[in-house]
């Protein structure tokens, strides 16, 4: 059937939700375009007849044009829904993404969550008074300036604002400014007590 | 930071993946008119052309281009909307495997809706009662069940009542986070944590 390999994308979609991200593609992206190619080039020579007066020609070049436009949604949708994908990944995993999602990212698609990071960047730069709001912060109202949080794994020594360093070691228990740890809770460093 | 509840596609947006999983569900065709260079398409036929008759069980949203506006082909419903399922479901929505019948249920029956004819009354009265009927239990059980519980009760259910399940399952938990003044402490992400769960497993 036509449009098979098309729907293979979407699938593929669909089987990795939560955070994955498949590889891009390439190989089969290729095979559709080819399909879409042939179908385009046989409706071509059709239309031609059919301008001629081949009456005869409408159906399968309405078939052909339903296929076209089938391929077209599914390779729109496979893009823009990693896209979507990617854009969410920014505000779970930061600014830098882990080696091996990143590895799965094509050319164009690593540019575009760069121009995404430096856009955000400046947005966030250019809010408030003072020298801007950080809008990955506080995702929930927090109730005290500091918290007490335990280390999930060693990551070593690590500054905090004020120029004091904590080395933070496994199974350790620190008293921190929540400001300045936030991000490394969301990054499953250290663990809120409560 | 919670996006979204769930990804309704019952509004069916050009980009939504389960949209175009649910329009490939086969329906029953018949030719109306030839279609020449396609037999290709029919694998048992052999001939060059789609001669005028052939039955071909084509995808639904390739069914509804060409039972639109030409006539090409004449389209049936698909046997889990026929007269025998409608009868099933009629006498009791709240047992039936949906998502064996018909992973789409809803989404699909609305999409056909157009291609249904005279039984698109009995369709859409169809749809909307096999909800009414299912949602309570659903809501019920979205809410009273234990974890482990969770996943033999999704089983049954199509990929809307899915989506409602996990809705309700999530806003119970925020809840309950909530009464026990702990929502505002801060979590691991979610993407991290399943990312993690991957690296460990890979590594062991």
């Amino acid at each position: 059937m036509l449009s098979e390999k098309a729907l293979e994308l979407i699938k593929e979609l669909d089987r990795s939700k939560d955070g994955k991200l498949p590889a891009f593609n390439e190989d089969i992206i290729r095979k559709v375009l080819e399909e879409m190619n042939t179908l385009f080039q046989q409706n071509q020579r059709d239309v031609g007849e059919a301008a001629a007066g081949e009456i005869r020609y409408f159906p399968s070049i309405h078939l052909r044009h339903a296929a076209l436009d089938r391929n077209k949604r599914c390779l729109l949708a496979y893009l823009y829904n990693r896209l979507e994908r990617i854009r969410a990944m920014r505000w779970e995993f930061g600014s830098i993404l882990p080696a091996d999602i990143r590895a799965n990212l094509c050319e164009p698609e690593t540019q575009w969550f760069n121009r995404y990071n430096k856009n955000l960047a400046s947005y966030m730069r250019s809010l408030g008074e003072a020298g801007g709001l950080d809008l990955t912060q506080d995702t929930k109202p927090p109730k005290n300036l500091y918290v007490e949080v335990r280390c999930l794994r060693d990551y070593g020594e690590w500054e905090v604002e004020e120029g004091d360093t904590v080395v933070l070691q496994k199974d350790t228990t620190h008293y921190l400014p929540l400001a300045a740890c936030h991000h490394l809770i969301r990054q499953g460093v250290l663990e809120q007590v409560e | 930071m919670s996006a979204a509840l769930h990804y309704p596609s019952y509004y069916p947006s050009y980009f939504s993946i389960e949209d175009i999983l649910a329009t490939n569900e086969k329906v029953p065709c018949k030719f109306e008119k030839t279609a020449c260079d396609l037999g290709f398409l029919d694998p048992s036929g052999g001939s060059k052309d789609l001669e005028v008759g052939t039955k071909l069980e084509l995808p639904c949203w390739l069914a509804r281009a060409l039972a639109s506006r030409r006539q090409i082909v004449s389209c049936q419903l698909p046997k889990t909307f026929r007269e025998r399922y409608r009868e099933i479901l009629k006498a009791d929505a709240a047992l039936v495997d949906l998502h064996t019948l018909s992973p789409h249920f809803y989404e699909l029956g609305q999409h056909l809706l157009p291609l249904a004819g005279p039984e698109g009354t009995t369709l859409g009265l169809l749809l909307v009662e096999t909800l009414r009927e299912r949602l309570r239990s659903i809501m019920d059980t979205s809410l009273n069940t234990t974890e482990d519980d969770a996943g033999t009760r999704q089983s049954k259910l199509d990929q809307l009542e899915r989506s409602l399940f996990l809705t309700g399952r999530k806003t119970f938990r925020d809840h309950q986070l909530w009464l026990s003044r702990r929502a505002h402490i801060v979590t691991t992400s979610y993407m991290v944590t399943q990312h993690n769960k991957r690296k460990f497993s890979e590594v062991s």
